[in-house]
């Protein structure tokens, strides 16, 4: 079994209450992989118990990146969130665990 | 060596706590010809603004001269140019605050240029039909706990306090990547129109406002991502052409790395669509851009466009929303976990019998859950940590988590220990709407100040 954390690395940010979760492969065979099946549905249900949702996925196909955008992900924001992480910065180790 | 036809822009910090040596160094033997200071969150000026009601001299950056007081020997002999937004909610009170420390040091004679009117909070009261950005709701509910409303602001106006000729630049909220787009703009003289340029000060304002991130910081995964001396990470620079060929690198000999991973991990941090990257200077199109190593710690970057700037300014509202309580205690060892839920219920069952009323509850096992949630697919580690958060309109709500989860030291389950001192968090949130430019503009001033 495949998993996004041995084909890519990943940074997560924070505006308002969504999160965006960068993936960005390692190599063209891994981008290949990567584009064909992880998509925006796939990462939502990974996150389904975090965040409302939607999830919107972007390509950038010139740095082999995908760029995952997830409303609803932070508890209200980094200012208002009960959480620990209020930033959210740990989903970016959430979407390496994605088994593909 | 540092090519004299390129502009070097140093980052010296990227948030309100970041590590001053780097700055330092960077201002001693970096060449620079800029050292940019970005401190402001999100919130930073709405509770500095609320310092500065009570303190009218203060509500600037509460670290300001010990990174100025760090660097501004270096950058006076060297003729380094500050820009920094570290004026908060009071850039008059910044200038005047370096003008004690400079007096004080026998520093000399020092110019500071001060940007004003991004505080545009009198202008939302009269526009309370305004919508907040990601609600929709009229702004018109948080009017009566604002505490602050500030426009992000661009380069156009850093320019104007660059024409001043003062050495150092004190802004209050302005979008972080123009602190970096304003000295090319002025430099090479570039305008609003010259788009490929643009994108390019833009993209490097993006790649250096987060200070590290770009050079190594937030990216080690140790056997998988490595990187060197991560305890004396150096913070970045870019080299600017006058066409916006640009390239992002690092002091030699500080720890870090800056190679093509660093920087698209940092290119796509915070951004959504990224062929519309939104700042006051243009929409940024990065779909096209491609990095190259073109040196040890050396990256070029190139393909960025631009879009003309959107006729409406981002502001940030602040505002009073109530508080958070946080209680924590910790178990070990066989049957842990379930200590931990029954001391959760216990706190639950006790500040319901006291009458205290909590809007949200978050209840986290600090080991298991507590950042990607899930508890019940978790492995029970040998400890946990209970971490109980709550949200109350009253303080005395919020501070009872804290003291009825110490209090299951004594009343608990067996074996609890490490209860926290109860923590009471006053919240300032924020939210966002757009406003028409011209009429922040005409509130915006600069002015140069003397010591």
């Amino acid at each position: 079994m495949t998993q996004v954390y041995d084909l890519a690395h990943s940074r997560a940010g924070d505006k308002g209450n969504t999160s965006n979760v960068s993936v960005i492969a390692y190599n063209e065979a891994g981008w290949k992989l990567l584009q064909e099946k992880l998509t925006a549905e796939r990462v939502m249900q990974a996150f389904a118990h975090l965040a409302t949702g939607p999830v919107q996925r972007f390509e950038l196909a010139k740095l082999q990146a995908l760029n995952f955008v997830i409303e609803g992900a932070l508890g209200g924001g980094v200012t208002r969130s009960l959480a620990q992480d209020v930033h959210g910065k740990a989903y970016s180790s959430l979407i390496m665990e994605i088994e593909l | 060596m540092k090519n004299p036809q390129h502009l070097r822009i140093g980052v010296g910090a990227a948030f309100a706590d970041d590590r001053i040596q780097p700055a330092a160094d960077l201002a001693e033997r970096g060449d620079l010809d800029y050292l940019v200071f970005e401190c402001l969150a999100e919130r930073t000026i709405a509770r500095e603004n609320l310092t500065r009601v009570k303190f009218p001299d203060k509500g600037y950056t509460p670290r300001l001269l010990d990174r100025i007081g760090a660097v501004l020997p270096a950058c006076l002999k060297s003729k380094i140019r500050i820009v920094t937004n570290m004026g908060a909610a009071n850039p008059v009170g910044a200038a005047n605050a370096i003008f004690r420390h400079t007096e004080e040091q026998n520093l000399g004679s020092v110019s500071c240029a001060v940007v004003t009117g991004d505080d545009v909070s009198d202008l939302l009261r009269q526009q309370p039909q305004l919508k907040l950005m990601e609600s929709g709701e009229p702004l018109e509910s948080l009017l009566p706990n604002m505490a602050s409303a500030n426009a992000y602001l661009g380069a156009d106006v850093i320019v104007r306090a660059l024409e001043t000729g003062a050495q150092i630049v004190l802004t209050g909220r302005v979008a972080d990547p123009s602190l970096f787009v304003a000295p090319a703009m002025h430099h090479f003289g570039w305008s609003y129109d010259d788009y490929k340029r643009i994108a390019a000060g833009t993209t490097v304002g993006h790649l250096l406002e987060c200070g590290a991130s770009v050079s190594g910081g937030c990216f080690a995964d140790p056997g998988k991502k490595d990187v060197d001396d991560l305890a004396r990470l150096g913070f970045p620079f870019a080299d600017v052409a006058a066409d916006g060929t640009a390239w992002v690198s690092k002091l030699d000999g500080s720890g870090g790395r800056v190679d093509v991973m660093t920087c698209k991990e940092q290119l796509i941090y915070e951004m959504h669509d990224p062929s519309a990257y939104i700042t006051p200077d243009c929409v940024l199109d990065v779909t096209d851009l491609t990095f190259f190593q073109s040196g040890r710690n050396r990256v070029q970057f190139e393909g960025a466009r631009a879009k003309p700037r959107t006729p409406t300014y981002k502001v940030t509202v602040g505002y009073l929303d109530g508080y958070i309580g946080i209680g924590e205690i910790s178990y070990a060892g066989t049957n842990a976990v379930a200590k931990a839920k029954l001391t959760a219920a216990i706190v639950q069952q006790r500040l319901k019998d006291s009458g205290y009323k909590y809007t949200e509850v978050r209840i986290d096992f600090i080991g298991m859950s507590s950042l990607h949630g899930q508890v019940d697919k978790r492995v029970e580690p040998y400890e946990v940590r209970l971490r109980l958060a709550m949200r109350t309109d009253s303080r005395k709500a919020a501070e009872a988590v804290g003291y009825e989860t110490r209090a299951c030291h004594v009343n608990g389950p067996g074996g609890g220990g490490g209860g926290s001192d109860p923590v009471v968090r006053e919240i300032l949130a924020v939210q966002s709407v757009l406003i028409p430019r011209h009429l922040a503009d005409q509130q915006v001033k600069v002015k140069r100040m003397e010591s």
